[in-house]
């Protein structure tokens, strides 16, 4: 991302943006609500256009052209804070959807895929029921399997945690510490300071569309520079 | 103080307003004019004046209501609904019965009414039926289009033929398209027309159930690389469905029954048939309310092809 600005009518929602994120890495952003973080990985996968300024995913341009947006979208799988199931489809229903009709994956190899993922995030008993059907926790996990599905090389998480029970927050966080685990390449708007700590290469704190400061989860959280970085700190942490 | 006494003694409400409904349907009943003919049977000479014997009249009818609501309210609910049925369509027939018709008459003439007519009526509907939901489909997709061009065509076609009478776009269509130099047939005008005006109506429902899905829905979908076609016709639509069918059902059945409009361009449906089989003899009432009876029966029918279709689309929104 280079000097990416974005406006609301006169509201500017991202102020000069310059971020570059290596393959493999894990970046988690931080910063208080209408800080622009939502919209900055929003820009990522083109939810949000951006008005000037460049962004390139995976060396592919960001611009109006659909082709090129397809091709960022596939490669790319986003997680919401409101899980954005389909109610209407089964659990693997939800899952196979994009293969099938975006990759064109036979249907028999889309299911077997599926059922691996559906594995990994420790669900696949429950792929024949309907989302209304499960907790919350439960939808958020379906949710990341159903955007590994489609084999994307980063993963973006708009506060995945945020809109779940205090219970159900560390089943999401566990399936997320697994998957960084193994290497994906992550950017993750999200308040749970541990995951960060714990997975982040570099935390991000924005604040009114800038980025304030940035560095390593230890550097950040033991000793923030920024003074409003220093507020937000001692307003989370308690 | 009126509200305090209701909340606070609710038996004693109940009982009071019970019994002021009956007064003022017998005062209902007394003022529409309600014979006291048939009591004389039970009450010989009791009823000199005409105008006690009224009121009487009105009082037993209104009695027997209540009578008849309180032996209803012991049954269980499913049998509470048929005998509700069951009576009324008692009324309407005594009703009918009232018009002494020619039984005779309508079994002569009821077998091409249904050969003829129904056969066209439904022949009419169906297709029309068909290209209203694909019109109302564009339809609504043009609307929540963002290109300017498309969505003023969608919103002056919407205007134009939510706002002329159907029965004016009937005639407009088969007399005004000759005109440029189209000749088009009184059926295929007829179709055009219903198929036209409906679409119209029924755009506003499919956009109304579009924009009821909530954004993350596509949003999820983009996110997923789907296109926005394939974000419409696999993951909105199926959802929007279950808020466009109950509505859709009743436009199926408004249409059913406006295809009767089309008869007077000539087209040979039910409405058409019931007129003119009616006339030569001056049988008027029997094949219009012959008519009637078949339209209820058509609407019945789709009536449980909607609940049918209802169900299945709301099945996998259960708990």
């Amino acid at each position: 991302m280079k000097d990416v600005h974005k406006w609301y009518g006169s509201y500017h929602a991202l102020d000069d943006i310059n971020l570059t994120i290596a393959p493999r890495e894990k970046v988690v952003l931080c910063g208080p609500s209408g800080s622009g973080k939502s919209t900055l990985i929003r820009c990522i996968n083109r939810l949000e256009t951006h008005q000037s300024g460049r962004i390139v995913v995976g060396g592919i341009e960001l611009n109006d052209e659909e082709d090129r947006i397809d091709e960022v979208r596939r490669e790319v799988g986003m997680v919401f804070q409101h899980f954005n199931l389909f109610p209407h489809l089964t659990i693997l229903q939800n899952c196979i959807l994009a293969p099938l009709w975006v990759r064109k994956t036979p249907k028999k190899q889309a299911i077997d895929q599926a059922m691996h993922f559906l594995e990994r995030v420790r669900i696949p008993e429950q792929a024949n029921k309907f989302p209304g059907q499960l907790s919350g926790g439960q939808q958020q996990r379906v949710a990341i399997a159903r955007a590994l599905c489609m084999s994307p090389r980063i993963m973006l998480f708009d506060e995945p945690t945020s809109a779940l029970d205090p219970e159900m927050v560390k089943e999401v966080l566990d399936t997320m510490v697994s998957l960084a685990r193994e290497g994906m390449t992550m950017v993750c708007v999200t308040h749970e300071m541990g995951f960060a700590r714990q997975v982040a290469d570099r935390v991000i704190f924005m604040d009114q569309g800038r980025i304030v400061e940035e560095g390593k989860p230890a550097e950040f959280f033991d000793n923030p520079q920024n003074e409003r970085s220093k507020l937000f700190l001692s307003q989370i942490l308690h | 103080m009126i509200a305090t006494f209701i909340l606070s003694h609710p038996k004693a409400t109940k009982r009071i307003g019970g019994s002021v409904a009956i007064v003022l349907l017998a005062a209902m009943l007394y003022w529409m004019g309600v014979g006291p003919g048939w009591l004389q049977p039970f009450l010989p000479g009791a009823l000199q004046s005409p105008g006690a014997s009224r009121v009487a009249a009105a009082i037993v009818i209104s009695l027997l209501i209540a009578l008849n609501w309180k032996v209803l309210g012991l049954l269980p609910r499913l049998y509470q609904v048929g005998a509700v049925w069951a009576e009324l369509f008692a009324l309407l027939l005594l009703f009918f019965y009232s018009f002494n018709l020619s039984f005779s008459f309508i079994a002569k003439k009821i077998g091409f009414l249904i050969t003829q007519g129904v056969v066209t009526t439904l022949y009419i509907s169906v297709i029309s039926i068909v290209i209203a939901t694909i019109i109302a489909l564009i339809g609504a997709i043009a609307k929540l289009s963002k290109n300017g061009v498309v969505y003023g065509l969608a919103s002056f076609y919407t205007s134009l033929f939510r706002g002329l009478p159907l029965l004016m776009q009937i005639y407009i269509i088969y007399l005004g398209l000759p005109q440029v130099g189209y000749v088009i047939g009184a059926i295929p005008a007829g179709i055009l027309a219903l198929s036209l005006c409906y679409g119209a109506y029924m755009t506003e429902i499919f956009r109304a159930g579009i924009e009821s899905i909530p954004k993350g829905q596509t949003e999820g979908a983009t996110a997923l690389g789907l296109r926005p076609n394939h974000t419409m016709f696999l993951v909105i639509l199926p959802q929007a469905m279950r808020v466009i069918i109950p509505p859709t059902g009743n436009q199926f059945i408004a249409m059913l029954k406006d295809s009767s409009l089309v008869s007077v361009v000539g087209v040979w449906e039910i409405m058409y048939l019931a007129r003119t089989m009616g006339q030569k003899e001056f049988r008027h009432i029997e094949m219009l309310i012959t008519a009637s009876m078949i339209y209820w029966l058509l609407s019945i029918a789709l009536e449980i092809i909607q609940a049918r279709i209802e169900e299945r689309f709301g099945r996998s929104l259960k708990r």
